[in-house]
């Protein structure tokens, strides 16, 4: 069990940086989720802490040892790809066995650790199949039986759920992390699903154009996200975001009126207003109502219900208990809690820290530290 | 293998049919219909038609010592030729494939022998390979007669495989790498950190994944050694010396249109489609065991 | 990848240029040679830079051997094999692949059986079909007694003949008469989705506008291909014009006039000459190799398998 740092880690191809300095540590026995869009340079981050990639610039170390130079097989880490990378002419077993055989393992041990292994993932009626007769599922047992059997230092995993269909992937999601509680290896894993990054994940990195943009738990990513991409990334429907200005008496004008909510301890300027659908809360009338939106149409998801507010263009949407229909062309009445809105820059898109309170109300609302839970 | 969607119009799918099937009627059945028939029948020499001779014409073949010799050099061409061909292509094709520095330009040059037409390369090669000028000669002063394919058969030999191999080897180079290139790249990343090294990954994984193209490329190699020799033989040996590289095809070609012996050509040609039948239907059988990657 | 691997590289680049050696050097020689006055390419060993006798010797082998009007030919031959082979299999494979109607599965494998034997193992027999190609109407006629009752009803006794040989048209057909084409739209029509004839249909168009508005721009690239290496198949053709064409100075083909040029052995060799029509004969299609190496390695690869 190894920790993982990197320190300004940077990779570019010919002109062409796709990762632009990237500092990270990821402690012994933790799980790691690199999560982003496509084309942010997660899988390439990944491939350079394998070896499969060479870095550019900065340093990796793992265990304590610098690893830039050293060869994949030098770094004692093991891979699941995305397509499995099995060896389509070999039985599983064999595919099971290779890294042994390659390290000269006698056959007896190999054959026995094989059957162990996979044992233990599931897979000891399979051992005779080639990888072509088994199912998505199956396949994805056998890389984590390969990548298992040589006792890694860190396990690193490139989106190994996005072949399996949906069901499936509920399933080895909990099996993947009961396994880590079991072995306890460090883990890094490459994902551009948010369910699965938030689910899985001990550590959360969310990457955008190269950067780390947010680091930490998942729900301190999820509860104060650091920047506009982050806040907009994570989520389902995605946070809300309205333009808004502070006046110089620190009352907060949006796009849509002024609200009855001040900002503290901040210069007045242009800034983004956002407000997570879960924390928008019907008014019970017209007085006690901060914004009053003309309802588009409504999604019924079962245990909640989301309302598509019209903006402009946008959209606007609340989630809410399910309860009595709402007509469309209705008019939503809807108020917000100050404690749950969030700041960006409209330039910088990065989070401002603020202090809102609602105008005419004594005690400010404390800061969001809140909903920060300490990291494990 | 069929589609679900489709139209229904008779007519005009013989209409857009017709143009090949008429072609391959034409050329393609009637012309080995017509072999059959020759094979089987001799012209009458006062004329009046062929009549029927049963298996006499094979019989003929069978026991001419000559057609034999002409076997014999065949067998000898293809498995030389083979065989280089394919070592010097596989060879070429795993070092391009490791992706070293300049690795574009290598394959991109690699494959220009295969542009050229067999007659052009074998007159080249007649040239580069003289025993009075060209690359070689020069051998002949300090020790006079040691190179001579005009007058030695197995010099002569020698000279229609090397014209031949050198475009082959581009050609074979050329799929092998296709097929190298098709293995997909975390298969091979996999068993570089499972602890491969290059050399281990050629032999457990590219070599055996490749098996498939291997094994196209042997027959279509020997296929190809029978059929498309023509061109170099003639510009290079015309068969010679003393018929040392008389290759099937050159054999039916002078016989048939030569000596004018239709019956006798049609029979090796039948004998010579039956072998090349043999080894395309080899290929096919194993065609369908084909590494598919999931 | 991060791998050190010194000594298999050194090993590797050497094999390499191993290769290129082999690949180029006779090329190279051949334009060496092409560049020598008659006693400079009959010294041994050959010089390895050119002389100053390139042009000089290209032209005498032009107009020695008629190398305008012999390229020509087979610039035609080689354009109409290919652009009758990208069309009519295009045609046929549709129809295969689109078609639902009796006898398609025979004519799939009637197309298909072609694919086994080359032109040049029954070469003697195609070569009597060129000189007669209604001679098989004509044995069938006759066998059937159909010629009989003609003979009988119009007192003409019938003698049906077009005779291919020396002609473009014998030239060019029995080298379209093949499955190669064919097979290569086959395989890209079937992963067509169904979706977009059904789409095709809904939208009210029928099969040949489909195929000329949808199937035929999406082949582009396959077409490319294909096109790229019937021409050089064409182009290099030896055997079959060298049976069909006795007129060779109205018929005859580049690559046929190399036979021309061996230097007779009862005078001094005229190899410079020699490799100088060689260089114009391989010229073309090492171009073609050349420049458009993309379609002819895409073609190459998707016909034979």
């Amino acid at each position: 069990m190894a920790d993982i740092t990197l320190r300004a880690l940077r990779k570019s191809y010919g002109g062409n940086e796709v990762v632009k300095g990237v500092d990270l540590s990821v402690p012994a026995r933790s799980f790691l989720v690199i999560l982003g869009p496509s084309g942010c340079g997660k899988s390439t981050l990944l491939r350079m802490i394998a070896g499969l990639e060479e870095i550019t610039s900065g340093e990796l170390t793992i265990g304590g040892e610098r690893m830039n130079d050293k060869e994949p097989r030098e770094r004692h880490c093991a891979m699941v790809f995305q397509n499995y990378a099995l060896y389509p002419h070999m039985t599983v077993a064999r595919n099971i066995a290779y890294p042994l055989e390659v390290a000269g393992v006698p056959r007896a041990l190999r054959e026995r650790r094989v059957r162990e292994t996979a044992a233990s993932v599931g897979l000891a009626d399979y051992l005779e199949r080639k990888p072509g007769q088994l199912s998505g599922g199956q396949r994805q047992r056998v890389a984590m039986a390969r990548a298992m059997i040589r006792e890694p230092r860190v396990f690193l995993f490139d989106e190994p759920l996005s072949n399996l269909d949906a069901t499936l992937r509920v399933q080895m999601r909990l099996e993947l992390r009961r396994l880590h509680q079991r072995l306890g290896v460090t883990s890094v894993l490459v994902t551009h699903d948010q369910t699965e990054a938030m689910t899985m994940a001990d550590l959360l990195v969310v990457m955008n154009g190269g950067r780390i943009e947010q680091a930490g738990t998942p729900l301190e990513v999820y509860g104060r996200p650091a920047s506009r991409f982050v806040a907009s990334f994570i989520g389902t429907p995605p946070m809300n975001l309205v333009e808004a200005e502070i006046a110089p008496s620190g009352r907060l004008h949006t796009e849509l009126g002024p609200l009855p909510i001040a900002v503290e301890r901040i210069a007045s300027g242009p800034v983004l207003l956002g407000v997570r659908p879960e924390h928008v809360l019907l008014a019970t009338g017209p007085d006690n109502a901060d914004l009053e939106l003309p309802l588009e149409l409504v999604e019924e998801l079962g245990a909640t219900r989301i309302l598509h507010a019209r903006l402009d263009g946008r959209g606007f949407a609340v989630a809410t208990a399910p309860g009595l229909p709402f007509p469309p062309g209705a008019t939503l009445l809807l108020r917000l809690d100050p404690s749950q809105l969030h700041l960006f820059g409209r330039a910088d898109g990065r989070r401002i820290d603020a202090g809102l309170v609602r105008i005419g109300e004594q005690v400010p609302v404390a800061p969001t530290e809140a909903v920060a839970v300490p990291f494990r | 293998m069929d589609k679900r969607a489709w139209f229904r119009n008779t007519p005009l799918a013989l209409a857009l049919a017709a143009p090949q099937l008429l072609l391959v009627l034409l050329f393609f059945y009637w012309p080995s219909g017509a072999a059959l028939y020759w094979a089987f029948t001799l012209e009458q020499p006062w004329g009046g038609g062929n009549v029927f001779v049963g298996l006499e014409n094979f019989r003929t073949i069978f026991g001419d010592p000559l057609y034999w010799n002409s076997v014999g050099r065949s067998v000898v061409f293809a498995l030389a030729s083979t065989l280089l061909a394919m070592t010097l292509g596989m060879l070429l094709a795993l070092a391009v494939d490791r992706r070293l520095k300049g690795h574009a330009g290598f394959r991109w040059a690699l494959i220009w022998p295969y542009a050229i037409a067999a007659p052009a390369a074998g007159l080249a090669f007649r040239f580069l390979l003289s025993p009075e000028a060209g690359m070689i000669a020069y051998l002949n002063h300090s020790f006079p007669g040691l190179w001579n394919p005009i007058v030695n058969g197995w010099q002569a030999m020698l000279l229609i495989i090397l014209a031949y191999s050198w475009k082959y080897v581009a050609y074979n180079f050329l799929f092998l790498l296709a097929g190298l290139q098709s293995i997909p790249k975390s298969v091979i990343e996999a068993a570089a950190m499972d602890g491969a090294r290059p050399l281990r990954r050629m032999w457990d994984l590219q070599l055996p994944l490749l098996t498939p193209t291997i094994f196209f490329l042997l027959v279509v190699n020997l296929t190809d050694s029978f059929v498309d020799s023509f061109g170099i033989v003639d510009l290079t040996t015309e068969g010679g010396p003393n018929k040392a590289t008389e290759l099937l095809v050159y054999k039916i070609y002078f016989d048939g249109f030569k000596g004018l012996d239709y019956s006798g050509a049609a029979a090796q040609s039948i004998i010579l489609m039956i072998l090349v039948i043999a080894l395309t239907f080899i290929q096919f059988r194993f065609v369908e065991r084909r590494i598919h990657y999931s | 990848m991060i791998e050190r691997t010194p000594i298999l590289d050194i090993v590797t680049q050497l094999i390499l240029l191993l290769g290129l050696v082999i690949a180029l050097v006779p090329l190279w020689l051949v334009v060496v040679a092409a560049s020598l006055n008659l006693q400079e390419v009959n010294t041994s060993p050959l010089p390895l830079l050119p002389g100053s006798h390139l042009i000089e010797n290209l032209v005498s082998v032009w107009q020695r051997g008629d190398l305008g009007w012999k390229l020509f030919n087979s610039m035609l031959v080689a354009t109409l094999v290919a652009a009758g082979k990208v069309f009519i299999a295009a045609l046929t494979a549709f129809a295969i692949v689109f078609f639902r109607w009796p006898l398609r599965m025979l004519a799939f494998w009637a197309i298909f059986v072609t694919l086994m034997l080359p032109l040049e193992v029954r070469i003697v027999p195609t070569y009597a079909v060129a000189a007669n190609a209604l001679g098989p109407l004509q044995t069938i006629l006759e066998v059937t007694g159909l010629a009989r009752l003609w003979q009988l009803a119009t007192g003409v006794e019938l003698a049906l003949e077009w005779n291919l040989l020396n002609s473009y048209t014998g030239l060019v057909l029995p080298l379209v008469a093949t499955a190669t084409g064919t097979f290569l739209y086959r395989q890209y029509f079937l992963t067509i989705p169904d979706e977009l004839v059904e789409a095709a249909r809904m939208d009210g168009a029928g099969p040949l506008r489909f195929f000329r508005d949808i199937l035929l721009p999406l082949s582009r690239t396959n077409m490319a291909a294909l096109a790229t290496i019937m021409f050089l198949y064409a182009w290099n053709q030896y055997l079959w014009p060298l049976l069909v064409t006795t007129d060779r100075a109205n018929y005859g083909t580049a690559v046929m006039q190399l036979r021309q040029l061996i230097p007779s052995m009862f005078s001094e060799p005229e190899w410079n000459i020699a490799m100088a029509g060689t260089l114009i004969v391989m010229a073309p299609p090492l171009l073609v190799v050349m420049l458009m190496q993309r379609w002819f390695v895409r073609g190459l690869v998707a016909t034979e398998k």
